[in-house]
């Protein structure tokens, strides 16, 4: 019986699928470098590496606790809020397929893996050029339990959002509007940075942010086109509309950045790729390419709206993850429920179809999602505040974040460094230049 | 006439600048520069190599000004650029031969001044 068994279980692997899910979760994890080389280009040349770091920080520390919990509460049973711990420290996570999927569980959980380590990553964003990185990694650890592994149950793993008809395809619940809305909360715990409304704030370097969002566009057909978990249709639609609605972003960026300043902007476009990228996102594999590129054009207006309006308040909510991808997330699970269409989907039409049912489900997400996410990072920050302080002083931010933090500089001139060696007892020889 | 040179934390130019502005001198040349003034040293390790940073990124402000606008410059300077610390920098006033102003040929006291909008 036993090895009948097997042959059951191996003849339910796809070659193909399994094959494409690897490079998929490959390029996913690519993401969260590209992400660090995005948001270390917004930032002023004093705080670049910081910056970086704090997304190699999310790898390091999401990916660690994602083995170990996260996992497991987001994918072990259908339980309605919550998963189980079956899975704890990959238990019982083996090569046998997971329900559902021709791929192996194994494989399922690496790359479930790299969205928690990306989502974790994109919060930073929020609080970057102040927050202390030692406290980030704390925030890390603890918020892809309490907010990513919560959403990833509720939209993915078989929660009471997905069990409701809730349509998510590759994470506009916990990816898009769960980092979205936790880095409004995060910017407001941790507050404003000191030179903030008081000085230009300029991004040092364009092509850094150019190139990431390049990447991270690269990366994106595997989180999306690998969002099926198969070679299948949904996989082939969800990767064409990638490469189809971030450029109608771009067209309409374009066009509003002219509008506004008459010159298309560099940190425009690869903003747009960002926008365009996440409005697609949850909508991937269940809108046709036509509507995809509607929702490109058209979901690119409330992000614009944002991120000019943001930067007057006194909300320094640094570099917009709101607006690129909690609004942009908003807009993407709300458009599914408009424009839905059963004979691309094979699952669900939305309102435009006929079934306005669906509208609702969708409705229902775009609401807790955001209040979720918002609440419970406000919770654990203002709780992590109690016991430590979360962000470098004064005086540290204004000599930048690399040196406090890493005593080391992006950019070292490579002048007036003096080599310090170990002698013999384990102390230090200043070398004498003379 | 005097050349005001001041030597301040990179960080603290912008608030240089402000005081600067609220005093009322306009022409202004900043430079980035690296020196040494007695502070204590920054240790940066990269892979193995473990390195003293002897010599600190550092912002140069020259001032050209008519004499009643020294005092005010040099308060500039220091309210602008004082932390406390050590490393806050220098200021040195050197006597000014002539300044010329290239668009008009003035030269000395009327090339130091503003022009009037």
């Amino acid at each position: 019986v036993s090895v009948l068994a097997i042959a059951k279980v191996a003849a339910e692997i796809d070659t193909g699928d399994t094959a494409w899910m690897l490079a998929a979760t490959a390029l996913v994890l690519m993401m969260t470098p590209a992400l660090g080389l995005f948001y270390a280009g917004l930032v002023r040349s004093k705080n670049t590496l910081n910056t970086f770091m704090m997304c190699v920080g999310a790898i390091a520390v999401a990916g660690v606790v994602w083995a170990l919990v996260g996992y497991s509460l987001a994918f072990d049973g259908d339980g309605s809020l919550i998963g189980g711990l079956g899975y704890v420290g990959l238990h019982d996570v083996t090569f046998v397929p997971r329900d559902g999927t021709t791929i192996p569980h194994l494989l399922f959980m690496a790359f479930q893996a790299t969205f928690c380590i990306i989502t974790a990553a994109l919060v930073s964003g929020a609080v970057v050029e102040r927050m202390r990185f030692g406290p980030f990694l704390i925030f890390v650890a603890l918020w892809s339990i309490l907010v990513y592994s919560v959403l990833a149950h509720w939209s993915f793993g078989g929660g009471w959002l997905a069990a409701g008809g809730t349509l998510d395809f590759a994470g506009g619940i916990p990816v898009e509007m769960g980092s979205g809305f936790s880095a409004l909360a995060a910017a407001l715990v941790v507050g404003a940075r000191k030179d903030y409304g008081r000085q230009a704030l300029l991004p040092h370097n364009a092509v850094y942010v150019l190139l990431g969002a390049g990447l991270l566009w690269f990366g994106w057909f595997g989180f999306n086109g690998g969002s099926g978990f198969s070679t299948g249709n949904p996989s082939v639609l969800a990767f064409t509309n990638t490469l189809l609605t971030p450029a109608c972003s771009l067209v309409v960026w374009f066009l509003l950045d002219l509008i506004r300043g008459r010159k298309v902007t560099a940190i425009g476009a690869a903003t747009a790729i960002i926008v365009g990228c996440v409005l697609i996102t949850p909508a991937g594999g269940f809108i046709s390419p036509g509507w995809a590129m509607v929702l490109g054009a058209v979901g690119a207006l409330p992000c614009y709206a944002v991120i000019v309006w943001r930067p007057r308040t006194r909300i320094d909510e640094t570099l917009d993850v709101l607006a690129a991808h909690g609004i942009a997330g908003f807009t993407g699970i709300l458009f599914i429920g408009l424009f839905a269409s059963l004979a691309w989907n094979g699952l669900s039409d939305g309102l435009f179809f006929g079934n306005a049912a669906q509208l609702g489900d969708q409705a229902l997400a775009a609401l807790v999602t955001p209040l979720y996410a918002f609440g419970m990072t406000y919770l654990l920050l203002r709780a992590m505040g109690l016991f430590t302080s979360l962000r470098a002083s004064e005086q540290e931010e204004a000599v930048g974040m690399d040196v406090v933090q890493h005593g080391e500089d992006a950019y070292p001139s490579g002048e007036g460094a003096i080599l310090v060696l170990p002698d013999a007892d384990g102390e230090v020889l200043v070398a004498d230049p003379s | 006439l005097k050349l005001v040179i001041g030597i301040v934390r990179p960080e603290k130019a912008n608030d240089v600048l402000e005081a600067l502005y609220r005093a009322e001198v306009r022409g202004v040349s900043i430079s980035r520069v690296q020196g040494h003034g007695g502070e204590l040293d920054r240790v940066e390790t990269y892979r193995g190599t473990t390195v003293k940073v002897g010599l600190e990124d550092k912002t140069r402000f020259e001032i050209a000004v008519s004499d009643e606008f020294v005092q005010p410059t040099i308060d500039a300077l220091c309210d602008g650029g004082r932390t406390g610390e050590v490393g806050d920098g220098k200021i040195f006033v050197v006597p000014l031969e002539r300044a010329v102003r290239i668009r008009t040929g003035e030269s000395d006291q009327a090339a130091v001044t503003p022009v009037a909008k």
